[in-house]
């Protein structure tokens, strides 16, 4: 066992590519991507797990990447959303929210997208309330909500109506 | 804000998290899902000098059902439980208590353990293990210890947990033939803490309510017993107008304060209100 110390090794895997770092101990995931990684599409809002803008998938969920330290992704595989659009996993998704309207400043949308498609991965087609209830942990200070949930309805139903994914 | 300095330790056994507790005493925090935690640091309520990483500890992680309990490791993330066929079956108020908790981002991460030794008045899970008679099990340098979830909780973020002591589960009694429960909640938005809530369990057999617990969250310094009522009830037909002449005395269980979300009247209002809607859920229970 490694004694305590304010100074970690951290040997992870980030969009598919392998990183290792040393790190701050109190270096929370979303500044490390940010800072030490360069991947700003990782929004920090709130910094205490409300607001839902530094969401990024850790061994395949999704968690607040202000409430893990960097520390603690040590060995794990971090998806961001750098990650999920050049692999065009939430294409549709993408257009979807150009087509609709559904961000204006932008800056709860990396989020959003993020909780949207690990919606649509575990439950392929939710009903609007659904959605929303999902949706509850990432706020959008523009939008008034109704286009996002429209364009992730859009979406479902569009892969509904072509028989699943 | 960020968290303040720490250092970083990450035990691969229960062993050695005790060790690091007893070698660090009050300088030291369990890190389970940081879903609490973490904001503490941020909010530098808390300057923990050393936090003790539990989530690589295997064997604190987990459900088993075995002849008579269940049982929930301290690590197993609210998600798990929220997805956990046995859960559902044995235990189905932590299935329901499950979607007032945050939001699944944070279920993702956040954890049974955690959630119970922060000792939250306002959280589901200790008010649940309280209406179900559950024991929590906890481990320290000189073995193990087992206390009630009815003594566990001691006051507002204060719980029986000793320095250098862990939770590493609890053990939920199967329910028997003849019981039921019941479990809600209020809150302004969803995901919030709760303004008022409360969990019920009991046997609602021969039409009749016995041996009923019925525990409210949110109106005090901790999860609250509802000991009038719970007499007031029992050996009463199980339907709602024995809930609602039963409710009537609630002022005598509960003296909620004043907080951010209502007055201390509103709260015992509410508390009457949200009691009646889900006592008269409970199977068995008639209209």
């Amino acid at each position: 066992m490694n004694a305590p110390s304010e100074t970690i090794e951290v040997s992870l895997t980030v969009n598919g590519e392998r990183v290792k770092r040393s790190v701050p101990a109190r270096l929370n995931l979303a500044d490390f991507l940010r800072n030490e990684l360069e991947l700003t599409g990782t929004h920090v809002g709130c910094e205490h797990g409300v607001c839902g803008a530094c969401t990024v998938r850790v061994d395949g969920e999704i968690v607040r990447g202000c409430l893990m330290f960097a520390a603690q992704a040590d060995g794990c595989k971090v998806d961001t959303i750098e990650g999920l659009s050049d692999s065009r996993e939430i294409e549709e998704l993408q257009s979807a929210f150009v087509l609709t309207n559904a961000l204006q400043c932008g800056f709860c949308t990396p989020g959003v997208l993020m909780a949207a498609q690990a919606l649509l991965r575990d439950e392929p087609n939710p009903s609007r309330e659904r959605i929303r209830e999902y949706l509850s942990g990432n706020y959008c200070r523009c939008t008034g909500y109704q286009a996002i949930v429209d364009a992730i309805e859009a979406v479902a139903r569009a892969r509904h109506a072509r028989g699943g994914r | 804000m960020k968290a303040p300095r720490f250092a970083y330790a990450r035990p691969a056994s229960t062993a050695e998290a005790l060790a690091l507790l007893e070698e660090h005493g009050d300088d030291a925090r369990v890190l389970a899902g940081g879903q609490s935690l973490v904001p503490i640091l941020n909010f530098r309520l808390a300057a923990p000098k050393v936090l003790v990483d539990i989530n690589r500890i295997a064997a604190l992680s987990g459900i088993k059902v075995t002849r008579n309990h269940i049982r929930i490791g301290a690590l197993t993330r609210h998600a798990e439980l929220e997805r956990s066929a046995d859960i559902a079956r044995h235990l189905p108020i932590v299935a329901a208590a499950m979607p007032h908790i945050a939001h699944p981002a944070i279920r993702n991460r956040g954890t049974f353990g955690g959630s119970c030794a922060l000792g939250d008045p306002a959280a589901e899970l200790p008010a649940c293990a309280i209406a179900l008679g559950a024991t929590f099990i906890v481990a320290g340098m000189k073995g193990e210890r087992r206390i009630p979830a009815q003594d566990f909780f001691k006051g507002l973020y204060a719980t029986a947990l000793k320095a250098g002591e862990l939770l590493v589960a609890a053990e939920f009694p199967l329910p028997k033939p003849g019981y039921a429960s019941a479990f809600g909640e209020l809150a302004r938005r969803h995901g919030d803490y709760a303004m008022v809530g409360v969990a019920a369990h009991g046997s609602t057999q021969g039409k009749k309510f016995s041996d009923m617990r019925v525990v409210f969250f949110g109106v005090a310094d901790r999860p609250q017993r509802a000991a009038q009522l719970e007499r007031a009830l029992d050996s009463q037909p199980a339907a709602a107008k024995a809930i609602a002449a039963a409710l009537a005395g609630l002022d005598a269980d509960l003296s909620p304060r004043a907080d951010l979300h209502g007055s201390a009247a509103t709260k015992l209002h509410l508390a009457k209100v949200l009691a009646a809607r889900v006592l008269k859920t409970m199977e068995g229970v008639v209209a």
